[in-house]
């Protein structure tokens, strides 16, 4: 147990406590960005990986969760209206505003919401034996929907602008150095955690009704299980990773807005687990990290290359190693002890 | 957890890497860097790569004079992808790790909200050259562009000369358009006009046979567009094929320059007015200059822009700026700033003290069969800039004041 | 005519312009179970087509070709090594999608181009323009030309018998590849006359695929997959529709309106429209 636990231990170690001190303010701040990425990367992980639902909406959940805590951090400020009601001529704080600034209902807004979508979402869409691409249609449909009515609602929302300029997060200044190193690690904490949790989850027998709803679904049901509920409960959680995951982004990154929550962010993250290696939670939490970090060195090389490249990744992992990087070194492992 | 040695190694070494790229080189003491941001990339890199270029021919101009303060500029270009949040993170790289002087950059209002928290935490400066919706004046952003009183107020006086007495208010789905349309409402409301119909669509959006259907049926003495990029091409193209002309409705737009001309086919768009501060066709001996260079630099082809003008005013206004501080330190900049005035493409620009926009003139002009816009109507001299359309009576009560 | 008499034939004229889309999907994704990401691009290429060669009517068999060649080779090179693997080729081809974007960036440049509309398509009937009517007529020749093909010639029918069973289709002797190619080939290059009509309308630029992919997919899916009548009926249906909400509401909220409906509606037929009815274990 200790053993195989071992290398995972010794990522996290690493990840928690050398890199506050090796990097400088502006890359731990990025690297806090993909992790919370990778934490949504973990729930497709679990939902796509091993219940096999493809999950192209994830950004709503993720955007849901951002909004509460942006939502918080707006009213925390305090001296009247956030300052884009100001410029959409709103004169009142909307009822909807009013409970979130109690940073307990926000912050549980940003799980529960999702959850709660997720589980309604899941209810109808599973009980009716939509799966597959419709299943995957429906949520980017979801996505492209969302993003609709956020930046039509500007004087509720922001619009298109989304929030921004927060100052500070529980008494603390956002601005300074140390909010953000203590932020990076409540982000790492989470993601471990979470990680932790997901594994334990999938290994249990639950985890392997999953999987076993997955590869043939009919049959799991001439079993008597009830794969809908199953899956229904997965997509929720893994809903509930994407709102956390949301929440702590908004006061990493300072900004949270539709761009973030659309269609191709979603499709990015599937990407990401994808190349990182779709079976393996490691392998999803790997690839958010990597193309987090290939996206923002390569585009500060060069613009239209990375288009190019993320292009011909897909392709690449897609035909060469569909079980992504893990796989990959799965594979090559095997080569070498045989 | 089977997490092999290759991907241990792999993560240490994207954690290597990401620390080796954080050293920025030392300053080199006969330079100075300045950042460069706009989206090269995604929908808005069509609008966006121009205002780089002109800001790059601009650097080329000041380097080819000696530079700033005896310091030969060196450009720090990065793209903002056309995504908000990734201006404010290449924002953050450009100061903190790049230590720029000063940014130009951003086109869109959410791109240019975004970035304004990192330039008030770091206290930075950044030049944003496009015409907005205003009700902002960050002490850290100078705008180069036009504010709501230089280009939609003087648009609607124009059309209320022309005996315009009832409008039809098309706009793409964000922060400018309904800004914009707030004011005209109560422009009009003021001035005997009637507004027969509002209107958003979703940015990016293609279909309006509705809209113009709508339209149609309100039978607007003009219609003023606010849409956003390719809804443009659209709207037009369908507004023409249902019957829409210039003589009996024209359409007034505010976000359409000599470059989207092209794009949305000059038989669709012309003969419609426009409204900005300068045209390719402005009469100044600067502009003859600017556009001849601007040629020269990057093709016979290629046609000069009122944001492009803008950017490239606003690295010579900076220039000035640190020439009259003595030094690059931005509070020593910002300080020196005021007043600053330069014969510019479209005339005189002059930095107001106040608000940090620029005294600019208004210009409104028609689209040509050839693709160009000739200026019919101009307000005079440089209007003062004022965000908050605080010298307008009728405007008291719109937001933000 | 009061204005929402006239939002009728506009309902049914964005109607033709989804079907015109979606019609090819119907092969790759309906027939196939190919979620082309791509599709949009193969759009966009036709458009391009029709930039090239500056002439409409010319521009709609090149562009057929063009698209038609794109997809094989799409098909060829690499989709055939998924079709056991449906949700990857979404991910595949959005890669593809994404190529073929910056690809025509960098060969057309970022700015849309513009396409002359032919003088005869100027003026219209009551309030259709002649564009729209021209769009109309395709999506209708479209679909009579794709009904033939499927019903009435022998390829057509292996087509169909090996969507129904494959297995069953490879033992009674039809090469299913080549069936799968010709399906494909087919498909892409309808999408390519697509592009062609869309350029009447609407911008020629990189992103123009991206603009109609969605409303593509929410076309076939509400139809029911592999259903040429579920696809016309859901095309003229979600085309109303739109038509009527916007009149009503605005665009926004109309597109909002045009999901929540499709949503809804695959609650009380999870199928689509019209289902192919099959035996198959999943």
């Amino acid at each position: 147990m200790i053993r195989r636990h071992l290398p995972f231990a010794t990522v996290a170690v690493i990840a928690l406590v050398a890199a506050p001190l090796l990097l400088e303010p502006f890359r731990l701040g990025l690297l806090a960005k993909y992790l919370c990425y990778a934490i949504v990367a973990l729930g497709i992980g679990l939902a796509w990986g091993q219940g096999g639902m493809l999950t192209l909406g994830q950004g709503v959940f993720f955007g849901l969760g951002g909004y509460s805590m942006a939502m918080y951090l707006k009213l925390a400020e305090g001296g009247g209206l956030p300052d884009f009601m100001v410029w959409s001529g709103v004169e009142e704080l909307p009822a909807l505003w009013v409970p979130f600034a109690n940073p307990v209902f926000a912050l549980g807004m940003a799980v529960l919401g999702p959850v709660a979508l997720a589980l309604v979402l899941g209810t109808l869409v599973f009980r009716q034996r939509v799966r597959g691409a419709y299943f995957a249609i429906l949520t980017q449909a979801l996505a492209a929907a969302m993003v609709i009515l956020l930046v039509g609602q500007q004087g509720l929302t922001g619009g298109t602008n989304g929030m921004t300029n927060f100052f500070e997060l529980f008494g603390q200044d956002l601005a300074e150095d140390s909010t953000q190193r203590g932020l990076y690690l409540v982000v790492a904490g989470v993601l471990g955690v979470l990680y932790l949790a997901t594994r334990q989850l999938v290994q249990s027998r639950y985890g392997r009704l999953l999987v076993a709803v997955r590869d043939g679904e009919d049959r799991v049901r001439f079993l008597g299980y009830d794969p809908a509920l199953v899956k229904t409960v997965t997509f929720a959680a893994s809903a509930g990773m994407a709102g956390l995951a949301g929440a702590l982004f908004v006061p990493v990154v300072g900004i949270i807005s539709p761009a973030l929550l659309g269609v191709v962010p979603s499709l990015e993250l599937v990407v990401a687990v994808a190349v990182g290696g779709r079976h393996a939670l490691a392998g999803a939490v790997l690839g958010a990290v990597v193309m987090g970090y290939a996206k923002t060195a390569l585009s500060e090389q060069f613009a239209g290359g990375w288009l190019y490249l993320q292009g011909a990744l897909f392709i690449l992992v897609m035909t060469l190693a569909p079980k992504g990087v893990v796989g990959l070194a799965g594979r090559l492992r095997r080569a070498r002890t045989t | 957890m089977r997490i092999s040695r290759p991907i241990l190694s792999g993560l240490l070494a994207l954690a290597l890497t990401a620390c080796g790229s954080g050293a920025a080189p030392a300053a080199d003491s006969d330079e100075i860097k300045v950042g460069l941001l706009h989206s090269l990339s995604g929908t808005m890199a069509i609008s966006e790569v121009t205002v780089r270029d002109a800001e790059l021919l601009a650097i080329e101009e000041i380097n080819k004079a000696g530079g700033v303060l005896g310091k030969k500029l060196v450009p720090v270009v990065e793209d903002g992808a056309s995504d908000w949040p990734t201006f404010a993170e290449k924002a953050t790289k450009l100061i903190r790790q790049d230590k720029v002087a000063t940014v130009f950059g951003g086109w869109t209002s959410a791109s240019r909200k975004a970035m304004l928290p990192v330039f008030e935490r770091y206290k930075a400066l950044l030049w944003y050259p496009v015409q907005y919706e205003g009700l902002e004046s960050s002490p850290y952003i100078f705008y180069t562009g036009a504010t709501t009183n230089q280009q939609i107020i003087p648009g609607l006086d124009y059309l209320k000369e022309q005996g315009k007495k009832s409008l039809f208010l098309v706009g793409s789905d964000y922060v400018f358009p309904r800004t914009a349309n707030k004011i005209i409402k109560a422009y009009a409301a003021s001035n005997g006009m009637t507004i027969l119909g509002e209107e958003y669509t979703p940015l990016g959006h293609t279909e309006y046979s509705t809209l113009v259907n709508k339209v149609m049926g309100a039978k607007p003495d003009a219609v003023f567009n606010t849409l956003n990029g390719d809804s443009n091409v659209a709207f037009f193209k369908q507004f023409k094929s249902a019957g829409g002309t210039a003589e009996s409705m024209p359409v007034l737009s505010v976000s359409i320059a000599e470059e989207e001309v092209t794009g949305i086919g000059v038989d669709n768009v012309a003969g419609h007015p426009v409204a900005w501060n300068y045209y390719q066709t402005t009469d100044t001996p600067a502009n003859t200059a600017f556009v001849k260079a601007y040629k020269a630099k990057y093709g016979a082809a290629k046609v000069t822009s009122d944001p492009m003008e803008a950017g490239y005013n606003a690295v010579y206004l900076w220039a000035e700026a640190v020439k009259k501080a003595g030094t690059t330190e931005v509070e020593a900049v910002r300080k020196a700033a005021p007043g600053i005035a330069l014969e510019r493409p479209e005339g005189l620009v002059t930095i107001d003290g106040d608000n940090q926009h620029m005294y600019k003139t208004a210009r409104i002009g028609i689209i040509q069969p050839d693709g160009l816009i000739k200026q019919v109507w101009d307000s005079d001299r440089p209007i003062k800039p004022d965000p908050y359309l605080k010298g307008y009576p009728w405007a008291a009560g719109l937001a933000g004041q | 005519m009061p204005a929402f008499l006239n939002q009728l034939p506009i309902g049914l004229s964005i109607g033709a312009v989804l079907l015109l889309i979606a019609l090819g999907l119907t092969f790759t994704f309906g027939q196939m179970g190919v979620i082309n990401m791509a599709h949009g691009e193969f759009i966009m290429a036709g458009a391009y087509t029709a930039f090239l060669l500056g002439d409409l009517l010319a521009a709609l068999p090149v562009a057929f070709l063009v698209a038609g060649v794109m997809g094989l080779v799409l098909e060829r090179a690499a989709i055939r090594h998924f079709y056991r693997r449906p949700l990857d080729t979404l991910l595949l081809t959005w890669g593809v999608s994404l190529v073929l974007q910056q690809l025509a960036r960098d060969l057309f440049g970022a700015p849309n181009v513009q396409v002359p509309a032919p003088s005869w398509l100027a003026g219209g009937v009551g309030i259709l323009p002649y564009n729209r009517l021209f769009i109309m007529g395709l999506a209708v020749a479209g679909v009579v030309a794709v009904w033939v093909y499927l019903t009435r010639t022998k390829l057509g029918r292996r087509t169909q018998a090996v969507v129904q069973n494959r297995q069953l289709a490879a033992t009674s002797g039809i090469d299913t590849g080549r069936v799968d190619m010709l399906t494909f080939f087919i498909g892409s290059g309808l999408a390519g006359v697509a592009g062609v009509a869309l350029t009447l309308i609407g911008p020629v630029g990189p992103a123009l695929g991206t603009y109609y992919i969605v409303d593509a997919f929410l076309v076939v899916v509400a139809g029911g997959l592999g259903q040429l009548r579920g696809a016309v009926l859901a095309a003229i249906a979600l085309g109303l529709l739109n038509s009527y909400a916007e009149f009503w509401s605005d665009a926004s909220l109309a597109k909002v309106i045009v999901f929540a409906v499709v949503i809804a509606f695959l609650q009380v037929r999870p199928q689509g429209l019209f289902v192919l009815r099959s035996r198959v274990l999943t």
